[in-house]
Protein backbone atom coordinates (compact mmCIF):
# COMPACT_ATOMS: atom_id res chain seq x y z
CA UNK A 1 0.00 0.00 0.00
CA UNK A 2 0.83 3.56 -0.77
CA UNK A 3 1.33 6.28 1.98
CA UNK A 4 1.52 8.83 -0.40
CA UNK A 5 -2.10 9.20 -0.12
CA UNK A 6 -1.16 9.69 3.84
CA UNK A 7 1.31 11.99 4.00
CA UNK A 8 -0.01 14.60 1.03
CA UNK A 9 -3.73 14.60 4.43
CA UNK A 10 -0.93 16.17 6.06
CA UNK A 11 -0.01 18.63 3.91
CA UNK A 12 -1.76 21.85 4.81
CA UNK A 13 -1.87 23.39 0.65
CA UNK A 14 -2.67 19.99 -0.33
CA UNK A 15 -5.79 20.23 2.13
CA UNK A 16 -6.48 23.82 1.29
CA UNK A 17 -6.73 22.95 -2.61
CA UNK A 18 -8.59 19.82 -2.31
CA UNK A 19 -11.06 21.25 -0.07
CA UNK A 20 -11.32 24.22 -2.45
CA UNK A 21 -12.71 21.93 -5.02
CA UNK A 22 -15.06 20.45 -2.53
CA UNK A 23 -16.79 23.11 -1.13
CA UNK A 24 -19.28 24.18 -3.92
CA UNK A 25 -20.57 20.60 -3.84
CA UNK A 26 -20.93 20.19 -0.21
CA UNK A 27 -22.05 23.50 0.01
CA UNK A 28 -25.46 22.70 -2.68
CA UNK A 29 -25.84 19.27 -0.87
CA UNK A 30 -26.28 20.39 2.48
CA UNK A 31 -28.58 23.69 1.53
CA UNK A 32 -30.69 21.29 -0.69
CA UNK A 33 -31.31 18.53 1.97
CA UNK A 34 -31.79 21.28 4.69
CA UNK A 35 -34.42 22.69 2.60
CA UNK A 36 -36.03 19.56 1.63
CA UNK A 37 -36.23 17.99 5.31
CA UNK A 38 -37.01 21.30 6.82
CA UNK A 39 -40.27 21.15 4.44
CA UNK A 40 -40.90 18.05 4.57
CA UNK A 41 -40.91 16.93 8.07
CA UNK A 42 -42.87 20.67 9.44
CA UNK A 43 -45.53 20.42 6.48
CA UNK A 44 -46.10 16.99 4.62
CA UNK A 45 -44.62 14.38 7.35
CA UNK A 46 -48.56 13.38 9.42
CA UNK A 47 -48.50 14.53 12.85
CA UNK A 48 -47.63 11.91 15.82
CA UNK A 49 -50.99 10.26 16.82
CA UNK A 50 -49.64 10.58 20.56
CA UNK A 51 -47.91 13.71 20.69
CA UNK A 52 -49.27 15.61 17.65
CA UNK A 53 -47.00 18.81 16.15
CA UNK A 54 -44.58 18.65 19.05
CA UNK A 55 -42.76 15.55 17.59
CA UNK A 56 -41.70 17.71 14.63
CA UNK A 57 -38.78 18.63 16.90
CA UNK A 58 -37.56 15.36 15.95
CA UNK A 59 -36.26 16.47 12.77
CA UNK A 60 -33.78 18.63 14.24
CA UNK A 61 -33.63 16.74 17.64
CA UNK A 62 -32.48 13.46 16.41
CA UNK A 63 -29.92 14.77 14.03
CA UNK A 64 -28.04 17.07 16.39
CA UNK A 65 -27.95 14.62 18.66
CA UNK A 66 -26.18 12.25 16.18
CA UNK A 67 -24.04 14.81 14.58
CA UNK A 68 -23.11 15.87 18.37
CA UNK A 69 -21.75 11.99 18.98
CA UNK A 70 -20.45 11.72 15.64
CA UNK A 71 -18.35 15.11 15.87
CA UNK A 72 -16.90 13.86 19.09
CA UNK A 73 -15.76 10.39 17.70
CA UNK A 74 -14.14 12.76 15.25
CA UNK A 75 -12.00 14.56 17.76
CA UNK A 76 -11.01 11.29 19.38
CA UNK A 77 -9.78 10.43 16.31
CA UNK A 78 -7.94 13.38 15.40
CA UNK A 79 -6.76 13.12 18.91
CA UNK A 80 -5.05 9.71 18.23
CA UNK A 81 -3.59 10.37 14.74
CA UNK A 82 -2.14 13.79 16.09
CA UNK A 83 -0.24 11.76 18.85
CA UNK A 84 0.72 8.73 16.60
CA UNK A 85 1.46 10.13 13.48
CA UNK A 86 2.11 13.80 14.22
CA UNK A 87 -0.07 15.40 11.44
CA UNK A 88 -0.41 19.17 11.84
CA UNK A 89 -3.65 19.01 9.95
CA UNK A 90 -5.11 16.58 12.73
CA UNK A 91 -4.98 18.89 15.29
CA UNK A 92 -6.75 21.71 13.01
CA UNK A 93 -9.04 19.09 12.64
CA UNK A 94 -9.33 19.01 16.64
CA UNK A 95 -9.40 22.22 17.43
CA UNK A 96 -11.98 23.20 14.95
CA UNK A 97 -14.59 20.87 15.05
CA UNK A 98 -14.87 21.38 19.25
CA UNK A 99 -17.03 24.47 18.96
CA UNK A 100 -19.15 22.72 16.55
CA UNK A 101 -19.83 19.66 17.93
CA UNK A 102 -20.61 22.14 21.17
CA UNK A 103 -22.94 23.81 19.86
CA UNK A 104 -24.59 20.42 18.30
CA UNK A 105 -25.04 18.93 21.86
CA UNK A 106 -26.72 22.53 22.95
CA UNK A 107 -28.88 21.98 20.06
CA UNK A 108 -29.91 18.55 20.88
CA UNK A 109 -30.24 19.61 24.97
CA UNK A 110 -32.40 22.93 24.57
CA UNK A 111 -34.53 20.93 21.17
CA UNK A 112 -35.04 17.84 23.53
CA UNK A 113 -35.76 20.00 26.60
CA UNK A 114 -38.30 22.04 24.58
CA UNK A 115 -39.67 19.00 23.46
CA UNK A 116 -39.72 17.42 26.78
CA UNK A 117 -42.30 19.83 28.00
CA UNK A 118 -45.62 19.00 26.35
CA UNK A 119 -44.59 15.26 25.97
CA UNK A 120 -43.48 14.43 29.39
CA UNK A 121 -44.64 17.51 31.34
CA UNK A 122 -41.09 18.16 32.06
CA UNK A 123 -38.04 20.12 30.92
CA UNK A 124 -35.42 18.60 32.22
CA UNK A 125 -35.09 15.12 34.21
CA UNK A 126 -31.88 13.65 35.44
CA UNK A 127 -32.27 10.38 33.53
CA UNK A 128 -29.24 8.17 32.28
CA UNK A 129 -29.58 9.82 28.40
CA UNK A 130 -30.08 13.58 29.59
CA UNK A 131 -27.35 13.87 32.46
CA UNK A 132 -24.74 12.33 30.05
CA UNK A 133 -25.86 14.33 27.12
CA UNK A 134 -25.01 16.99 29.58
CA UNK A 135 -21.54 15.52 30.06
CA UNK A 136 -20.45 15.43 26.66
CA UNK A 137 -21.39 19.30 26.88
CA UNK A 138 -19.01 19.29 29.48
CA UNK A 139 -16.65 17.52 27.79
CA UNK A 140 -16.64 19.72 24.71
CA UNK A 141 -15.98 22.46 27.05
CA UNK A 142 -13.11 21.45 28.91
CA UNK A 143 -11.75 20.40 25.58
CA UNK A 144 -12.25 24.18 24.37
CA UNK A 145 -11.25 25.79 27.50
CA UNK A 146 -7.69 23.71 27.91
CA UNK A 147 -6.87 24.68 24.79
CA UNK A 148 -7.48 28.54 25.58
CA UNK A 149 -5.59 27.55 28.89
CA UNK A 150 -2.83 26.31 27.07
CA UNK A 151 -0.39 29.02 24.60
CA UNK A 152 2.20 26.63 23.38
CA UNK A 153 0.42 25.48 20.36
CA UNK A 154 2.20 22.15 20.55
CA UNK A 155 1.67 21.50 24.19
CA UNK A 156 -2.04 22.54 23.86
CA UNK A 157 -2.36 19.91 20.59
CA UNK A 158 -1.13 16.90 23.16
CA UNK A 159 -3.73 17.50 26.21
CA UNK A 160 -6.66 18.07 24.29
CA UNK A 161 -6.23 14.91 22.02
CA UNK A 162 -5.50 13.31 25.36
CA UNK A 163 -8.70 14.67 26.75
CA UNK A 164 -10.90 14.11 23.82
CA UNK A 165 -9.36 10.47 23.71
CA UNK A 166 -10.12 9.76 27.78
CA UNK A 167 -14.20 11.49 26.97
CA UNK A 168 -14.83 9.20 24.44
CA UNK A 169 -15.44 6.89 27.14
CA UNK A 170 -18.89 8.87 27.53
CA UNK A 171 -20.39 7.69 24.09
CA UNK A 172 -21.33 4.19 24.52
CA UNK A 173 -22.57 5.10 27.82
CA UNK A 174 -24.62 7.46 25.68
CA UNK A 175 -26.00 5.13 23.62
CA UNK A 176 -26.44 2.05 26.29
CA UNK A 177 -27.87 5.18 28.72
CA UNK A 178 -31.77 3.95 27.41
CA UNK A 179 -31.26 0.25 27.31
CA UNK A 180 -29.17 0.09 30.53
CA UNK A 181 -31.11 2.27 32.73
CA UNK A 182 -34.98 2.96 33.43
CA UNK A 183 -35.17 6.13 31.35
CA UNK A 184 -37.62 8.24 29.86
CA UNK A 185 -36.01 8.97 26.76
CA UNK A 186 -37.23 6.57 23.81
CA UNK A 187 -34.65 4.39 21.87
CA UNK A 188 -32.80 5.23 19.08
CA UNK A 189 -35.28 5.58 16.13
CA UNK A 190 -32.51 4.45 13.72
CA UNK A 191 -30.97 0.81 14.08
CA UNK A 192 -28.69 -1.08 12.17
CA UNK A 193 -30.65 -4.69 12.49
CA UNK A 194 -34.16 -3.31 12.89
CA UNK A 195 -36.53 -1.36 11.44
CA UNK A 196 -37.62 1.96 12.79
CA UNK A 197 -40.47 1.62 14.59
CA UNK A 198 -42.25 4.70 13.14
CA UNK A 199 -43.99 5.05 9.35
CA UNK A 200 -41.70 5.96 6.32
CA UNK A 201 -43.18 9.35 5.69
CA UNK A 202 -41.89 10.12 9.34
CA UNK A 203 -38.80 8.41 9.03
CA UNK A 204 -37.61 9.30 5.47
CA UNK A 205 -37.62 13.11 5.92
CA UNK A 206 -35.25 12.48 9.25
CA UNK A 207 -32.75 10.58 7.36
CA UNK A 208 -33.01 13.75 4.88
CA UNK A 209 -32.43 15.76 7.87
CA UNK A 210 -29.78 13.65 9.63
CA UNK A 211 -27.96 13.63 6.16
CA UNK A 212 -28.49 17.43 5.82
CA UNK A 213 -27.10 17.76 9.33
CA UNK A 214 -24.10 15.79 8.63
CA UNK A 215 -23.74 17.97 5.42
CA UNK A 216 -23.25 21.01 6.88
CA UNK A 217 -20.97 19.78 10.11
CA UNK A 218 -18.68 18.76 7.09
CA UNK A 219 -19.04 22.17 5.56
CA UNK A 220 -18.83 23.88 8.41
CA UNK A 221 -15.86 22.18 9.55
CA UNK A 222 -13.84 22.44 6.36
CA UNK A 223 -14.14 26.60 6.38
CA UNK A 224 -13.07 26.64 9.58
CA UNK A 225 -10.00 24.14 9.06
CA UNK A 226 -9.16 26.38 6.01
CA UNK A 227 -9.28 29.76 7.94
CA UNK A 228 -7.61 28.05 10.38
CA UNK A 229 -4.66 26.59 7.84
CA UNK A 230 -4.49 30.22 6.65
CA UNK A 231 -4.12 31.52 10.39
CA UNK A 232 -1.14 29.05 11.17
CA UNK A 233 0.69 29.05 7.64
CA UNK A 234 0.94 33.10 6.93
CA UNK A 235 4.64 32.99 6.14
CA UNK A 236 4.23 30.10 3.76
CA UNK A 237 4.51 31.13 0.21
CA UNK A 238 1.45 29.86 -1.41
CA UNK A 239 -0.66 31.20 1.67
CA UNK A 240 0.81 34.91 1.37
CA UNK A 241 -0.39 34.54 -2.81
CA UNK A 242 -3.90 34.10 -1.53
CA UNK A 243 -4.06 36.59 0.83
CA UNK A 244 -2.75 39.33 -1.44
CA UNK A 245 -4.55 38.14 -3.94
CA UNK A 246 -7.74 38.69 -2.21
CA UNK A 247 -6.50 42.03 -0.56
CA UNK B 1 -55.38 32.27 5.01
CA UNK B 2 -56.98 29.57 7.88
CA UNK B 3 -54.51 27.18 6.53
CA UNK B 4 -51.41 29.38 7.05
CA UNK B 5 -52.67 30.36 10.76
CA UNK B 6 -53.42 26.26 11.63
CA UNK B 7 -49.73 25.35 10.25
CA UNK B 8 -48.47 28.18 12.70
CA UNK B 9 -50.56 27.20 15.84
CA UNK B 10 -49.49 23.57 15.07
CA UNK B 11 -52.53 22.53 16.99
CA UNK B 12 -51.29 24.24 19.87
CA UNK B 13 -47.88 23.16 19.86
CA UNK B 14 -46.62 26.29 17.93
CA UNK B 15 -44.59 27.81 20.62
CA UNK B 16 -42.57 24.50 21.35
CA UNK B 17 -42.30 23.71 17.80
CA UNK B 18 -41.41 27.09 16.28
CA UNK B 19 -38.59 28.21 19.24
CA UNK B 20 -36.97 25.00 18.56
CA UNK B 21 -36.43 25.51 14.83
CA UNK B 22 -35.51 29.15 15.95
CA UNK B 23 -32.81 28.46 18.53
CA UNK B 24 -31.69 25.57 15.77
CA UNK B 25 -31.68 28.67 12.76
CA UNK B 26 -29.48 31.01 15.53
CA UNK B 27 -27.27 28.47 15.85
CA UNK B 28 -26.65 27.51 12.34
CA UNK B 29 -26.19 31.03 11.76
CA UNK B 30 -23.94 31.52 14.73
CA UNK B 31 -21.86 28.47 13.43
CA UNK B 32 -21.20 30.00 10.12
CA UNK B 33 -20.58 33.75 10.78
CA UNK B 34 -16.84 33.08 12.03
CA UNK B 35 -15.36 31.12 9.57
CA UNK B 36 -16.86 33.36 6.51
CA UNK B 37 -15.86 36.79 8.57
CA UNK B 38 -12.68 35.36 9.30
CA UNK B 39 -10.81 35.35 6.01
CA UNK B 40 -11.86 39.06 5.50
CA UNK B 41 -10.14 40.25 8.63
CA UNK B 42 -7.20 37.74 8.15
CA UNK B 43 -6.70 39.30 4.99
CA UNK B 44 -6.93 42.90 6.34
CA UNK B 45 -4.31 41.72 9.03
CA UNK B 46 -1.63 40.70 6.87
CA UNK B 47 -2.23 43.89 4.29
CA UNK B 48 -1.39 45.77 7.43
CA UNK B 49 1.45 43.87 8.29
CA UNK B 50 3.10 44.01 4.85
CA UNK B 51 2.57 47.73 4.96
CA UNK B 52 3.75 48.03 8.20
CA UNK B 53 7.02 45.81 6.46
CA UNK B 54 7.75 47.89 3.75
CA UNK B 55 7.85 50.99 5.42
Amino acid sequence: MSWTFFHKLGSPKWFYDISSKLLPWLTAFSVLALVVGVVWGLVFAPQDYQQGNSFRIIYIHVPAAILAQSCYMLLAVAGIVGLVWRMKLADVALQCAAPIGAWMTFVALITGSIWGKPTWGTYWEWDARLTSMLILLFLYFGIIALRLAISNRDTAAKATAVMAIVGVVNIPIIKYSVDWWNTLHQPATFTVTEKPAMPVEMWLPLLVMVLAFYGLFALNLLLRMRLEVLRREHKARWVREILEKSA
Amino acid sequence: MSNLSEFIAMGGHGAYVWSAYGITAVVLILLFLPPLLGKRQLVQVEARRRRREEN
